[in-house]
């Protein structure tokens, strides 16, 4: 391949590799086939309606996130005060960009991360609280946003040990394909599916190693069937 | 039979540890004697398969999502080369460093220099393939740093100085007593009344790490997936310990395949259902994180990317065998794999266990003669088809499979009788009805064999392939009727 051209002295590693990969390339065959999409590229039910709510709902409970359904936005600060207060959380980190009126009944103390708090203060707090830019109700995902200002950069929904995010029923869609269609892939981006969890102890599923092991999902929007 | 294996291979053995030390029917037959073993191996691929099947079933596009996938990699490989390069522009455009590597020394000699560079002596790592295959932790041990591996599984494979033996649960040989075990003796502030319960040893994993984490400076991951289009990088993951080496660090190294490129970003749109559902079993993992590049205010500021070859090439020159590289390695070969289940991975030597890393391992390394422990893999099965079923990306492991036994023939420099019979037995196993003469040949050995081993077996040449194995007794029924009982349908 590479290497017997008489005037090659050195050859970059760059310059190697890829020679390598063209011939081989070559060798193997060069015909990019026409990719089969033949799969469902958007949902059952379209973004924002009751019945995606109802299926974020059920698919988050069941990979033991706390769900919080409210009925429009003016509920939020309520329900968050009541999360934080029966946690007995004293102090929380927000996101620069997060609503204010998400945290109007909140006794907690908030710590916005404005300028950046430091990995020691971050471990400080008690929890964190941010919206979401997208979420999939066929998989019980949350995708964070670290450009988004009201989720912020990646660490301060890391670190703390209790995420309570706010996910409102316009940003939530049924399929994978419709969720990752709407995010920039330029921006750091975190799906989250339920609380950090692992497998590694004989293949089963166990809530709760690095990540926040505790997480609570505030729902806003209405539901199909009254409650 | 033909071998596509027409491209030349790297002279020397660079390769870090693919090519294991002994062959696998020697290893095998250890792991066999092993019932704590095999119990462990048992009960774990029991749960996942069961939980595979039920998050497969939910999704009522799955056979379109696998011809998609299956697609996509196909159509990388064949703009492999042009695909890096943009790769490398986005991710250079986006502040980030890409490096490139023809192999396993190389890979690592990049990484120890740059970490040298930062000046630290500890790095934390989230498990990657790519570093396990170059053996990056030795070479950084022996320039002086401490790598700290933080999955879970694999911490418990560092610290009982262990080798890895699944993709996805490095420790899946271990079950929780033996993992309690480890616990209490390997880490200094753990809590000496420690049960085997899981939550708990999660838990200990946690606060022994904890510290380490927040204080990082240096981190190293592997990729699952890398968009050409974008320099976006994904690392899919479930305890969080991923993302504190993507994010708290000042300096990220990612060291990846060069295969683990695709196209563009909405590609992650059929790789984020099918990896999940059939790797753990779940609809979604807790945790992905991409990032392209540098984002200033968020992650490190420092990130490189070591785009390894490490015989992918060899690999690429195969028009069928390069469907090896397709793997996104969820492990759902390995779990369905009745000759995995018992062998377990250590049995295979090379990190890239069971059915796929039957195929990969030898067409990494290629073979190098008779005596290449690489050359025994591709039999490490029993063809039953089950890998194919389960693979996500719809990889035709048993195909390849018979490929290489006729590779592992060509390799020798003068072909033997037992060249010649075992390319027969490769043939009779690439067509059922053939394969299911030899088997019927393997119940007549059965009833011949006295000294309780097979000494000859009738049918198309298998008899010096049985006899280089010295093949146990079979049992009155074959595998594949046994298969065909105990699973019912494939999963
Ligand atoms: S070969 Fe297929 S089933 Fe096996 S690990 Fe790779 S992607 Fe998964």
């Amino acid at each position: 391949m590479v290497g017997a051209h008489p005037r090659a002295v050195v050859v970059s590693s760059r310059d190697e590799v890829l020679a390598r990969l063209r011939a081989a390339r070559d060798a193997g065959g060069a015909t990019a086939p026409e990719v089969p999409r033949e799969y469902r590229r958007t949902g059952t039910a379209p973004p924002g309606s009751p019945e995606v709510v109802d299926r974020l709902t059920e698919t988050l409970t069941d990979y033991k996130a706390t769900v919080h359904r409210v009925a429009d936005e003016d509920d939020v600060s309520a329900t968050i005060a009541d999360i934080l207060e029966s946690a007995g959380v004293t102090t929380f980190v927000a996101p620069p960009g997060l609503p204010a009126r998400w945290l109007g009944e909140v006794t907690a103390r908030v710590r916005p991360d404005e300028p950046p708090l430091s990995v020691a203060k971050l471990d400080a707090v008690d929890a964190v609280v941010t919206g979401a830019a997208v979420a999939i109700a066929d998989t019980g995902t949350f995708v964070l946003d670290a450009l988004a200002p009201d989720q912020g950069r990646r660490a301060i929904s890391l670190v703390p040990d209790h995420h309570v995010c706010v996910v409102r029923a316009a940003d939530v869609v049924s399929s994978v394909p419709e969720g990752v269609a709407r995010l920039d892939p330029t921006h750091p981006l975190t799906f989250v599916s339920g609380p950090s969890a692992t497998s590694d102890i004989e293949l089963d599923r166990v809530e709760g190693v690095h990540g926040p092991r505790r997480l609570d999902v505030v729902l806003v929007g209405p539901s199909s069937a009254p409650e | 039979m033909t071998t596509d294996l027409g491209m030349p291979t790297v002279a020397s053995d660079p390769y870090g540890h693919l090519r294991g030390s002994e062959s696998f029917p020697v290893a095998a037959r250890r792991s066999l004697a092993d019932t704590q073993l095999r119990q462990n191996l048992g009960h774990a691929t029991r749960t996942i398969r069961a939980k595979r099947a039920g998050v497969v079933a939910e999704v009522d596009d799955w056979e379109e999502l696998r011809r998609a996938g299956e697609g996509v990699k196909a159509d990388v490989m064949a703009r492999l080369p042009e695909l890096l390069v943009q790769f490398e522009e986005a991710v250079t455009a986006r502040g980030g460093v890409v490096h490139w590597a023809r192999d396993a020394v190389e890979a690592n000699r990049i990484v120890v220099d740059l970490v040298r560079g930062t000046g630290v002596e500890e790095v934390v790592k989230v498990k990657s393939m790519a570093t396990q295959e170059t053996g990056l932790n030795e070479a950084l041990g022996e320039a002086g740093i401490a790598a700290l591996e933080t999955d879970l599984a694999e911490l418990i494979v560092q610290l009982s100085d262990d080798r890895p033996s699944h993709f996805l649960v490095p420790a899946i040989h271990r079950n929780r007593s033996e993992i309690r075990d480890i616990f209490l003796r390997e880490m200094p502030d753990v809590d000496p009344e420690l049960t085997d319960e899981p939550r708990l040893l999660a838990m200990a994993a946690r606060a022994h790490l904890r510290r380490k984490f927040l204080s990082a400076r240096v981190g190293i991951s592997g990729a699952n997936f890398a968009v050409a289009d974008t320099g976006t990088i994904s690392v899919v993951e479930s305890e969080g310990n991923g993302r504190m080496c993507l994010t708290l660090p000042d300096t990220l190294i990612t060291v990846m395949g060069v295969e683990k490129i695709v196209p563009t970003w909405s590609d992650l749109e059929v790789f984020l259902q099918l990896l999940p559902r059939s790797s753990t079993g779940e609809r979604m993992n807790p945790y992905t994180s991409t990032w392209s590049g540098v984002t200033p205010g968020d992650g490190p500021q420092t990130f490189h990317v070591v785009l390894l070859d490490n015989g992918r090439s060899n690999v690429l020159a195969s028009p069928d065998g390069r469907q090896a590289l397709h793997c996104i390695r969820c492990s759902a070969c390995l779990n369905v794999c009745p000759v995995y289940e018992r062998a377990g991975g250590h049995a295979y030597g090379s990190v890239y266990p069971g059915p796929i890393g039957a195929v990969l391992t030898p067409q990494l390394t290629g073979i190098r003669g008779t005596d290449d422990v690489s050359a025994s893999l591709p039999y490490a099965s029993t063809l039953c088809g089950a890998c194919f079923d389960a693979c996500p990306v719809r990889i035709d492991i048993p195909h390849l499979l018979v490929q290489q036994r006729a590779a592992a023939v060509d390799a020798h420099t003068r072909p033997t009788t037992q060249d010649v019979a075992m390319r027969a037995a490769a043939a009779a196993m690439s067509s059922p009805g053939r394969f299911s003469l030899v088997e019927r040949a393997l119940k007549l050995g059965r009833l011949i064999g006295r000294s309780g081993r097979i000494r000859s077996v009738p049918g198309p040449g298998a008899a010096a392939w049985f006899g280089a194995r010295d093949m146990p007794t079979p049992p009155a029924e074959t595998f594949r009727q046994w298969w065909a009982r105990t699973r019912g349908p494939s999963s």
